[in-house]
């Protein structure tokens, strides 16, 4: 089966007063078809700005935007702005904002948002995209008679599933969700992550969900991505991860989760995360690692494990 | 469990009004309806509720930000309730308070020397230079070291980590016996999270402090807190030992709350979590009876939907609110 | 965010905004103006001097445009020249020869370089002489540099006396006269006196197009008989010209510089002081309505409420008209009908939200008392936000000052922008063509406006992250 999506060397740095922020610095990954991809890290190591850089939805300060897009092995980075609008966002890949359940216009019936995407991306009537609107509301599990009612008279589980909606409602093929349920309670957590699972399954979606939560980020994932100062430090399907991830950092992360039904000491990392002004020389991870040794000063290699790739001189000697 | 008492809350309501238009009539949010809690010296408990639950109205209440409709609140012997002034200003001094989001609980245009000095000038301790040295004690009791590398510095220059620090470091300075944390990890990142608990419950132990943690978490709780406490729409629903409540729930409620969380498992992702129905009530006008029976699968007819559920204690310690139980047992 | 990076963080975005900086360069040139003058000229020397009189600016000319005016139009515009024989020059000569008894003979002779394009203004003699009962005779001689020799008017001087030459209408007739003769006319034309004196006698000198002027030496030359021993004359002629200083004059032959520049630091300490004080009090009185709430919200509510419907200027033109205070009084009743202004709300809107800030909480948390929150955690998050606003109302309470005393109800007695204005209007300035009257203090209120204005939005985009455009 041939990948649906592969990101090669892809770069995104802003321009600030500070310095050149290098939020995205040479990020590689391939997903196949219908696969969900879990993206975790700390906050400010640039998951988000990872999606925006997929998306193409660049700030005013970008300072380099560089690298190969693939989307069935056609480079999406090649295509003009007007054509990348036109043919792939919100076309082919769709996107949940952070916090999108907050973000719904406050005097914009339900229905007409969910449709709003489909009658701008495509030529659809207003009559259609209603027709579908509602369609995508059973999807996502609220009543029927929701589509006339304003985001104020919905609890915020039920606004964070019209965003959802929103994505889906151009059937998309790929789909990036900006921490989709941080905000929510742990019941309604688990009630959209239910129907997510239905949801990927019935529309066939390749999923890029972000989240610092790495027990949700289990409920999804197919695949992790680890992320740590711009860079993908390890990437790998959930079983290997889960079980034992390669990287140190990730063994830390995965570690200092709290678990309920084992009883398990959480762990802490020491330390900050590193700037991304100015990121540490060789392994960006170094300062923090207990496992630090000589060769770390220099930049780690990409190393192939059990269930993908990771960037530490560790797995190297081995 | 044995030892000093240090609050003992009884019956305590806490009603929010809110008003409708110029000439409509009063509603009230009942947001903290008939709690009882006990907390000894040196402990730690949980309150876990959902948002909406009340348990951050129940946290303020007790540090008296609100003003009880009813019950008591007895703190160290003294009936706190309904003081004012001069006492409320001295209950005030024993107790901290720790909110979620560190960066909006320091005022932002203070260096970290002016945050932690004020509750000292506020209850005039010490002269200036001792004040200064306490300053410097609480710097270095939560790790905020070299001093002098924070003392001077604003909270936007330091990370949300060090920010909490100096929010706890701030409720610890007048030497308090009780301190509230609301969900204060909640907004700061995992690999974060258990330090900063870690660092709470070490000044715990060393001070002989109550802490009363308000979380949405149960995971994180169970490794801070050696008692639990489960609120709904207003309720505490069960109560007990930490871990005696999260290996055997009784509450419905607490069953699906446990139930829905997830441990990091690559298996997840093939099962479907059992959720329940609905949301939770409007506290405007909640359900008569248990709060839950609408969503609640072992719902009794006329009885659950009728009558407040009593306690039924499980043993000496768990106890739990639930005709379904306290019917079956 | 702490002050000192505020400070910082300021400075490197206004230089970043060159607005911004253009703005600070004009007011720090405007302050600086007006630091000049509190030190160079003592305010009640300038109002002393501006409210003299027109005695005290005889030797001035009158409605003459600033000097720099040249610098425009070109030419070289007369300046105004003064002979007197009271003092040493070796231009004016005065001789007394006794002729018999208590009588003498006296002549004055009184020369000057004439070399400009354009006819002076006026033409005034000043006598000033002694004597106890027998009045001194002369006659006065006008000595072009062409060698033309008029005899203008023979006077028996008083004590003090004076021949205006330009409005004499005896001279008129008499050069209409010489000038009807000389060319041979029917009738006697009318020729401005200052034409003809500084002209040659020509046909030219009947056509405005054609007359130029004649440089060179020009005499006045007074002889006469004093009747008594101890009688003298002292003599002085101001030949006016049409440019005055850097500032000009106006119909009182007032330099117009003295209001000008009394008018900056009165215009800028009116209006930061307005701006500031109004600022500060609207602040401190939202946020203590904010805080408090329930009865102590409802009444300063319904007072600003009250206030606002008050139409402030109409009301402020009341009070002026009916009591003639001075510029501070003003600043009160100013200070006074603003300080329930609209600001109150819009900073309570601002203090609201402030007030449900977690750190608010906390601060009560820890027993913080109500005038503890409200002036040490309230106003010093709130007070970055107000001074953008605060420098953009500075221009607002600038013109205001000007508009009153424009409409002739400002302080009598300060020499103000809108003093000039008001009056350059009263004397029609615009419509007879004496333009620099009005744009001299109208350009000073419009680049005083311009450069808070600059600084303000800038100021805006810095507190205001919304408006930045980085």
């Amino acid at each position: 089966m041939s990948m649906h999506l592969e990101v090669e060397n892809l770069y995104l740095y802003y321009k600030t007063l500070k310095g050149i922020v290098k939020a995205v610095d040479g990020v590689s990954f391939q997903l196949k078809r219908g696969e969900a991809m879990a993206l975790i890290g700390e906050s400010g190591c640039g998951k988000s700005s990872l999606s925006r850089a997929i998306l193409r939805l660049l700030p005013r300060n970008t300072y380099k935007y560089e690298g190969v897009i693939k989307l069935d092995g056609e480079n999406v980075m090649e295509y003009s702005d007007e054509k990348f609008r036109r043919d792939i966002r919100w076309v082919k890949i769709s996107y949940v904002p952070q916090a999108a359940m907050n973000a719904l216009n406050p005097v914009i019936k339900v229905g007409d948002q969910i449709a709003e995407p489909l009658i701008i991306h495509t030529n659809t009537s207003k009559e259609e995209a209603l027709e579908k609107a509602a369609k995508m509301l059973d999807i996502v599990n609220i009543p029927a008679d929701f589509i006339n009612r304003y985001p104020f008279e919905l609890s915020g589980g039920m606004r964070q599933r019209v965003a959802i909606a929103m994505a889906l409602v151009t059937d998309p093929e790929l789909v990036i969700m900006d921490e989709p349920t941080s905000a929510l309670d742990v019941l309604t957590q688990a009630n959209i992550m239910n129907e997510m699972k239905d949801i990927r399954k019935k529309m066939n979606l390749t999923l890029i969900y972000i989240t610092h939560d790495i027990s949700v980020s289990s409920e999804l994932a197919d695949k992790v991505a680890v992320m740590y100062a711009g860079e993908i430090v390890e990437f790998s399907d959930a079983e290997s991860f889960f079980k034992e991830p390669s990287h140190p950092y990730s063994k830390l992360l995965l570690y200092s989760v709290p678990t309920l039904r084992v009883d398990r000491e959480p762990i802490y990392i020491k330390g900050q995360p590193p700037s991304l002004i100015d990121p540490p020389t060789g392994c960006r991870f170094k300062d923090r690692c207990p496992y630090r040794f000589e060769k770390c000063e220099e930049k780690p290699p990409t190393v192939s494990t059990n269930g993908g790739f990771a960037k530490c001189w560790l797995l190297e000697k081995r | 469990m044995s030892g000093e008492r240090l609050l003992e809350v009884t019956g305590l309501k806490m009603y929010h009004v809110i008003r409708k238009g110029l000439f409509g009539g009063k509603f009230y949010i009942k947001a903290v309806d008939n709690v009882d809690l006990t907390l000894d010296r040196g402990e730690a408990l949980a309150i876990i509720g959902e948002s909406g639950s009340g348990k951050t109205t129940l946290g303020k209440t007790i540090l008296r930000l609100y003003e009880p409709l009813d019950g008591k609140i007895i703190f160290d012997g003294r009936d706190v309730t309904h003081i004012r002034r001069g006492e409320l200003k001295k209950y005030r001094r024993e107790t901290g308070f720790v909110q979620q989001d560190p960066y909006g609980a320091l005022p932002p245009f203070m260096s970290i020397r002016q945050i932690l000095e004020e509750p000292l000038k506020i209850h005039k301790i010490g002269t200036k230079e001792e004040r200064l040295e306490k300053v410097y004690k609480a710097l270095e009791e939560v790790r905020l070291t070299p001093v002098e590398d924070f003392i001077n510095k604003y909270p936007h220059m330091l990370s949300g980590g060090q920010q909490q620090r100096v929010v706890i470091a701030r409720s610890i300075i007048t030497d308090p016996k009780l301190v509230i944390a609301d969900e204060p990890v909640s907004m700061l990142d995992a690999s974060v999270r258990v330090e900063i608990l870690r660092l709470m419950e070490s000044i715990q132990k060393k001070y002989k402090l109550g802490i009363i943690y308000i979380s949405h978490d149960l995971s994180t709780t169970k490794y801070f807190s050696s008692r639990i406490n489960i609120m709904y729409a207003g309720k505490l629903v069960e109560g007990g030992p930490t871990r005696e409540v999260i290996y055997n729930p009784i509450h419905p409620y607490t069953r699906y709350l446990i139930n829905a969380l997830p441990d990091p498992d690559a298996n997840n992702r093939f099962v479907k979590r059992d959720v329940p129905p609905g949301e939770p009530p409007s506290l405007i006008n909640p359900p008569t009876g248990c709060r839950f029976y609408p969503r609640c699968p072992l719902f009794i007819k006329g009885l659950c939907d009728v009558k407040e559920p009593g306690y039924t204690y499980v043993n000496e310690n768990h106890w739990v609110k639930c005709w379904y139980y306290e019917e079956n047992r | 965010m702490p002050i000192k990076n505020r400070i910082k963080n300021a400075l490197k975005t206004i230089f970043f905004y060159k607005s911004a900086l253009a703005g600070i360069i004009l007011l720090l040139l405007i302050i600086g103006f007006a630091l000049y003058t509190v030190y160079s000229y003592p305010y009640e020397k300038a109002v002393a001097d501006w409210r003299a009189g027109e005695k005290t600016w005889l030797d001035n000319p009158r409605y003459a445009l600033p000097e720099w005016i040249t610098l425009f139009t070109g030419g070289n515009p007369p300046k105004t020249i003064i002979l007197s024989t009271t003092m040493e020059s070796r231009n004016v000569k005065k001789i007394v020869v006794p002729v018999s008894g208590n009588m003498s003979y006296i002549r004055i002779d009184m020369r000057f370089d004439y070399n400009y394009d354009d006819y002076p203004s006026e033409i005034n003699i000043f006598f000033n002489s002694t004597f106890e009962e027998l009045n001194p005779k002369i006659e006065v001689e006008w000595i072009k540099p062409d060698g033309e020799n008029i005899t203008l008017k023979s006077i028996v001087l008083n004590k003090e006396d004076s021949y205006y030459i330009s409005v004499d209408l005896d001279t008129k007739d008499l050069l209409g006269q010489i000038v009807k003769e000389k060319l041979g006319l029917n009738e006697s034309p009318y020729i401005l006196p200052e034409r003809y004196l500084f002209s040659p006698l020509s046909e030219d000198i009947l056509d405005p197009q054609k007359v130029v002027v004649l440089n060179g030496e020009y005499t006045l030359r007074i002889t006469g008989y004093l009747y008594e021993k101890n009688s003298d004359i002292d003599v002085k002629l101001v030949v006016y010209g049409k440019v005055y200083g850097w500032a000009g004059t106006d119909n009182l032959r007032r330099p117009i510089s003295i209001a000008i520049m009394w008018g900056t630091p009165i215009a800028l300490s009116f209006g930061v002081t307005a701006a500031v004080t109004i600022g500060l009090i609207q602040m401190i009185i939202a946020a203590i309505s904010a805080w408090f709430g329930g009865r102590v919200d409802d009444l300063i509510q319904r007072i600003t409420e009250v206030n606002l419907i008050l139409p402030f200027f109409p009301i402020l033109l009341m009070i002026s008209t009916f009591y003639k205070f001075s510029i501070w009084v003003l600043l009160l009743v100013v200070i006074a009908l603003s300080m329930f202004g609209a600001g109150v709300k819009s900073y309570r809107a601002l203090f609201l939200q402030l007030k449900e800030f977690p750190y608010v909480e906390a601060a009560l948390s820890y027993g913080a008392s109500n005038m503890r929150i409200v002036f040490r955690y309230l106003i010093p998050k709130i007070l970055p936000l107000i001074i953008p606003g605060m420098v953009l109302s500075v221009a607002d309470f600038v013109f205001l000052e000007a508009a009153l005393a424009v409409l002739g109800l400002g302080d009598p007695d300060a020499p103000t922008w809108g003093k000039v204005i008001n009056d350059a209007l009263r004397d029609g300035a615009l419509f007879k063509g004496y333009y620099y009257w009005v744009l001299e203090p109208a350009s000073l209120l419009v680049l005083t406006a311009i450069s808070f204005a600059l600084i303000g939005f800038t100021l805006e985009k810095i507190f205001n992250p919304r408006l930045r455009e980085m």
